[in-house]
């Protein structure tokens, strides 16, 4: 460390000292990067069965209890069965895309998980160095933009598999990661503003005195875009069994599948060490007076998985507890209530913040007027959006009031003609099962006109559809 | 500089190697017995449509939804180093980022009353 950078460190408390890594020799590199890797596998493998077992307990159930000690070990079992599984290929799937979809899905998710910190300075044989594999000065944004590369994964797998429900399934997910990204983005600002850098390992260090969870709107935002970013429930539209079978890997099957479910793991992973180290303090212990003395070492280590299974806990107890969102109202309240949210957020911190360090003769007035500003577009937005609505409600009240089913506007069948053969029984069959799958009123009703006028030959077959 | 990415390569190269070796010997391993409705594209036990939608030209319609995400990404872009030097921008970078976010907040009140934030 020489004077100037002493100086510069002193002057910017968050940026941290970075020599300790850089110096790193590559064997240390390399075990480091295992170590991540191992980690991250065996976190996936952990938090398959935890949410199990955990979600069998708030069903009262039972849950994995087979393979290996309690259980333990059945992700582990489902792992190697996927593996010997047949690997099915569409005839209709774009196969190189196809097949390389699930690894474009996984790559990314490990590779975030890079300048996560683990821990401060510890001697791993005689060599000091930090628990953390790479530390950028732009930490947070390779972090984001590592993490969203997995939606490329995604869209690829539906667009490749050459089947609708996946491609419907990737197009929500792409529509859905993006639209969390931003309520995501925002979360960081008022972190940035505290913090004073994007690297990680600063983030941490300058969370000392105070973790950020104390900016509590933030944290919260956060929380929700997370969930939504990792396609978990109440937002897994993606892959909403009830509508789109499975999503994006309706068509996958053995170790690609796996990789899918690899990904979602390991994003669940990254997303809560992401949470843990820019709002919980990362690996610093809780500010409890006895417990102040475990900062160094390997202590830390502890304190940060901790911090890490709590989130995925909460993962797993909303998955428990909350039902599935609808499209409509997931985007809804991620664009009209996150983002405003967001952004006024930002500026009240902002605002707080400057008023606390800068304040002089001229500063309150230019500060009030940033303010006003704020407090009068959000007036603006909140009130069009809420006529809006309230239009759109009534609306579609009218509508719903007017296209209210009769007993005239019912498709019946039509009446039966004197029993001649059976084509004409198979006729009348086929027409209440077509409008019974149109479901809607008014294709329901269309379906019933044509199939009052329509004459269907008779040599065309009866066919079994119901 | 440089060389704090070094060890994302390294990680880089055994995820790759982890993702592309299991694939392959999956591909290995596995059996495979050929059944034509098993390559079949999946449909809920009905016959499935013989054209599905792709990989063909299809509309997707959340393009306004992909440009205004290009908008407000660019505008978190714009926040992140100003929030990193807050403390140095003070009072002046205050303003700025105050008008800068005034001018985006009137683009999002007219999406917001075009009907571009609406979903079916």
């Amino acid at each position: 460390m020489t004077g100037t950078s002493t100086l510069l460190l002193a002057a910017n408390v968050g940026d941290p000292d970075m020599s300790v890594l850089t110096d790193d020799p590559f064997w240390l590199i390399l075990i480091k990067a295992v170590a991540v890797f191992a980690f991250l596998l065996v976190m996936t493998l952990f938090s398959i069965v935890f949410e199990r077992k955990v979600v069998a307990k708030m069903q009262q159930r039972v849950g994995p209890n087979r393979h290996g000690p309690r259980g333990w070990l059945q992700s582990l079992a489902d792992g190697v069965k996927l593996m010997l599984k047949e690997d099915i290929i569409p005839t209709l799937a774009d196969k190189p895309i196809f097949i390389l979809a699930p690894v474009i899905s996984a790559v990314p998710a490990i590779l975030a998980f890079a300048c996560i910190p683990f821990g401060p300075e510890v001697s791993i044989f005689g060599e000091r160095t930090t628990l953390q594999l790479a530390d950028l000065p732009v930490s947070v944004l390779y972090l984001l933009a590592a993490a969203s590369l997995g939606v490329y994964g995604l869209i690829l797998a539906g667009w490749s598999s050459g089947s609708t429900y996946p491609l419907l399934g990737s197009l929500r997910s792409a529509a859905q990661i993006i639209s969390y990204e931003v309520a995501m983005g925002l979360a960081f600002v008022a972190v940035f503003i505290y913090a004073g850098t994007l690297s990680t390992a600063g983030i941490v260090q300058s969370q000392h005195d105070w973790w950020y969870i104390a900016l509590l709107p933030s944290f919260i935002l956060y929380c929700i875009a997370m969930v939504g970013e990792t396609n978990r429930t109440p937002f897994d539209l993606p892959e909403a069994e009830g509508e789109l079978v499975g999503g994006f890997h309706t068509e996958y099957s053995s170790i690609k599948f796996a990789f899918f479910f690899l990904a979602e793991y390991i994003n669940m992973v990254t997303v809560s060490a992401i949470a843990t180290t820019l709002f919980l303090g990362g690996w610093q212990p809780p500010p409890i007076p006895g417990l102040s003395g475990l900062d160094h070492g390997w202590y830390p280590l502890i304190w940060f998985v901790i911090k890490l299974l709590l989130f995925i806990f909460v993962f797993i107890w909303l998955r428990g507890t909350l039902p599935r969102l609808r499209y409509d109202q997931f985007m809804a309240f991620g664009w009209k209530v996150l983002i405003p949210v967001g952004l006024v957020w930002v500026l009240a911190v902002a605002t707080f913040r400057a008023y606390q360090e800068h304040v002089s003769d001229r500063t309150p007035w230019l500060i009030g007027f940033g303010v006003v500003v704020g407090v009068l577009l959000v007036v603006a937005i909140i009130d069009p959006g809420a006529a809006r609505a309230q239009r759109e409600q009534e609306e579609a009240e009218r509508e719903r009031a007017e296209s209210a089913p009769s007993l005239d506007r019912i498709p019946w069948p039509p009446p039966p003609p004197p029993p001649s053969d059976g084509a004409t029984r198979a006729l009348a069959g086929r027409t209440a099962a077509g409008s019974t799958a149109a479901g809607s009123g008014a294709a329901g009703s269309a379906g019933g006109d044509k199939g009052n006028t329509t004459v269907i030959p008779a040599g065309s077959g009866p066919r079994q559809e119901s | 500089m440089l060389d704090s990415y070094v060890p994302i390569l390294v990680l880089l190269a055994i995820a790759m190697l982890f993702a592309v070796g299991s694939v392959a010997v999956s591909a290995l391993v596995g059996p495979k017995r050929f059944n034509r409705a098993k390559v079949d594209i999946y449909e809920c036990g009905i016959e499935p449509e013989p054209v599905p939608a792709g990989p063909h030209r299809f509309p997707v319609k959340y393009y306004i939804t992909a440009m205004l995400f290009i908008v407000f990404d660019i505008e978190i872009i714009f926040l992140f180093p100003w929030a990193v030097t807050f403390d140095s921008l003070a009072v002046f970078g205050l303003g700025a980022m105050v008008s800068f976010m005034a001018t985006i907040f009137v683009a999002y009140a007219y999406i917001w009353r075009r009907g571009g934030l609406e979903w079916d």
